[in-house]
């Protein structure tokens, strides 16, 4: 920070001396010393360019090769509208368990010191760590009738593989990660005093959880929640050997795309893949006015 | 693991501790821990030969080297556009920066077979230059191209995304200082950039390989399935399961577990000894 004042006339400073005393290189760039601006944006804009932009291009027009109501018909086919309902609905369910399942992790290793602490910190990580596919089949394992899990449930006469159930589970096991790093630095940067003066204020346990931490939470745990629920919809590799992939029962909606790829349906695979893009986002845009929400009135 | 809660003094309510913890170590024991033990379970339920002969066998083999052969041309140039973006985005001052993160971004909240079915709209046989291609007799999808172009996109934001907000927070300082006493561009960039951002670029290189190697949904839209020629390993796991072949989908899957678990254990002693070099925001 002191380097800023020695050198006060370095660097991108808005509108400053150097500004005046130097060409801009254009209206829209401010100048500054350091080289290579055209170099590395021109690589940034050509690889952004051939790599995400043009191909999503293509993903926005494909579909309406088939019309405006060629589109609503490839959509609204029983079929594909069972696997989105499934899709969205079962990743709100497993994001909405997630809270809880997250809270209660992030709390324990942010409050308490214990045995194997790092380890289970570390291990917290493991669903992103873990390639899909390896949990997709250790998943099934597990929950298939003759699995360890799913042998106990099926004595229950709950069907966990091959079922909504598995797929929910493995859908709760992708997103906990989201909500438990997206909670951990606000409870380690919640002010304990608030607590404190709670208590002393003779506020019970209870209270002091849902009236004073929660709301403090608030904000992460939705965007928590909603990271482990976009990752949810989209997600492949760790669903489709527990799912059973049976038509408008257990057919989630990536797979569909798979599929109606293989049938060389290429129109109707781009418009699920732009219904899910388009509801991911407008989902992910409601959630962002939440969180706005709620930040401006716990500053208020 | 053993779980002894020791609540530490602040801690009011010693009584719930030992409980939360218990309850938090039972849910990541059973939903996370147990299936990483099942792969090496099931990997070794039929003795060492068994999965010995697994491994070797030619397809598994040829899974591998097309795996390390993807990562390899995947990564470095994710690598080489995350610090050209990283770069531009964090040194200098423009108008439509934040359309550019966005855009940077986005390929994080896509779905993996989104992201493979892209390519397939583009150079499948009735893409938009699918017969282009054949006339010319050039293989994108269902080659190796294809599942390059799939892992370059699903893993396109990893190392841009680390080393952006750790740029911005160091400023441009010391590269101007470097600049006034006469360094080259490429000297300033080499002796003060580079060594500043080593480690938050050695993080974000393991995240984006990790993920490269392990991709599943994308590579598999555009792979064709060709076995010994277009399965990654993720995939030859699914074929290899699809055939019944357990021990042999297990024994494929416990090297991308193993992979995993060394990355896991990189990533986490980089986060304990070089917490300060790592960008702040860290989540992935």
């Amino acid at each position: 920070m002191t380097d800023q004042a020695i050198l006060p006339s370095l660097g991108p400073t808005p509108g400053g001396a150097s500004a005046a005393t130097r060409p801009r290189r254009s209206r829209w760039v401010e100048h500054s010393i350091l080289p290579g601006f055209g170099v590395s944006l021109g690589i940034t804009l050509a690889y952004l360019g051939a790599i995400v932009v043009l191909p999503l291009i293509a993903l926005a027009i494909r579909p309406w090769e088939l019309g405006p109501a060629g589109v609503w018909h490839a959509l609204a086919a029983p079929r594909v509208a069972a696997a989105l309902k499934l899709s969205f609905g079962l990743s709100a369910l497993a994001a909405l368990l997630n809270a809880p399942l997250g809270i209660l992790i992030a709390w324990t290793l942010t409050r308490y010191e214990f045995l194997g602490k790092r380890i289970l910190d570390a291990l917290v990580d493991l669903p992103f760590a873990l390639p899909t596919a390896v949990a997709g089949i250790a998943l099934t394992a597990i929950y298939a009738p003759t699995g360890p899990l799913g042998s106990l449930a099926a004595k229950v006469g709950i069907k966990t593989a091959y079922s909504p159930l598995g797929i929910f589970i493995a859908l709760v096991f992708i997103g906990l990660p989201f909500v438990v790093r997206s909670l951990q630095p606000v409870l380690q940067e919640l002010d304990r005093e608030v607590e404190e003066a709670a208590t002393t204020l003779g506020a019970n346990a209870l209270q002091r959880a849902v009236m004073v931490i929660l709301p403090a939470l608030a904000p992460s745990l939705i965007s928590g929640v909603s990271l482990a629920f976009a990752r949810a919809v989209g997600e492949y590799g760790s669903v489709v050997f527990i799912a059973g992939n049976l038509p408008g029962k257990t057919e989630i909606a990536p797979l569909l795309i798979v599929i109606k790829l293989e049938q060389y349906d290429y129109a109707g695979a781009a418009a699920i893949g732009l219904a899910m893009v388009a509801i991911s986002f407008g989902s992910l845009i409601l959630i962002n006015l939440l969180q706005l929400f709620l930040a401006r009135r716990g500053k208020a | 693991m053993t779980v002894e809660a020791r609540p530490i003094s602040r801690t009011r309510l010693p009584g719930f501790a030992p409980l939360l913890v218990l309850a938090s170590a039972i849910v990541m024991a059973v939903l996370v821990l147990m299936p990483l033990f099942v792969v090496f379970g099931d990997a070794f339920s039929k003795g060492f030969g068994k999965y010995l002969a697994s491994i070797r066998d030619p397809d598994a083999v040829a899974a591998v080297k097309l795996t390390l052969l993807v990562a390899a041309i995947a990564v470095p140039l994710n690598a080489m556009f995350g610090i050209a973006a990283a770069w531009c985005i964090a040194k200098f001052e423009f108008r439509g920066k934040s359309a550019l993160l966005t855009l940077i971004d986005l390929p994080f909240s896509m779905s993996p077979v989104v992201s493979g079915l892209v390519w397939v709209l583009l150079f499948g046989a009735q893409g938009w230059f699918g017969t282009w291609l054949i006339d010319h007799d050039i293989k994108i999808i269902f080659a190796t191209t294809g599942l390059v172009l799939a892992t370059i996109l699903v893993t396109f934001p990893f190392v841009a995304r680390e080393l952006i907000p750790l740029m911005q927070d160091q400023g441009s300082d010391e590269e101007a200082a470097a600049l006034t006493l006469g360094a080259s561009g490429f000297t300033t960039f080499w002796k003060i950039t580079l060594p500043n951002i080593r480690w938050a670029l050695l993080y974000g290189v393991l995240l984006c390989n990790a993920r490269a190697m392990g991709e599943f949904g994308a590579v598999s839209v555009v792979s064709g399935h060709i076995r010994g020629l277009t399965t990654t390993l993720p995939l030859h796991v699914e074929v290899l399961y699809n055939d019944y072949d357990f021990v042999g989908a297990f024994a494929a899957a416990s090297l991308l577990a193993s992979l995993g678990l060394i990355t896991l254990v990189l990533k986490t002693t980089l986060e304990w000894r070089h917490a300060g070099e790592l960008a702040a925001n860290r989540r992935h």
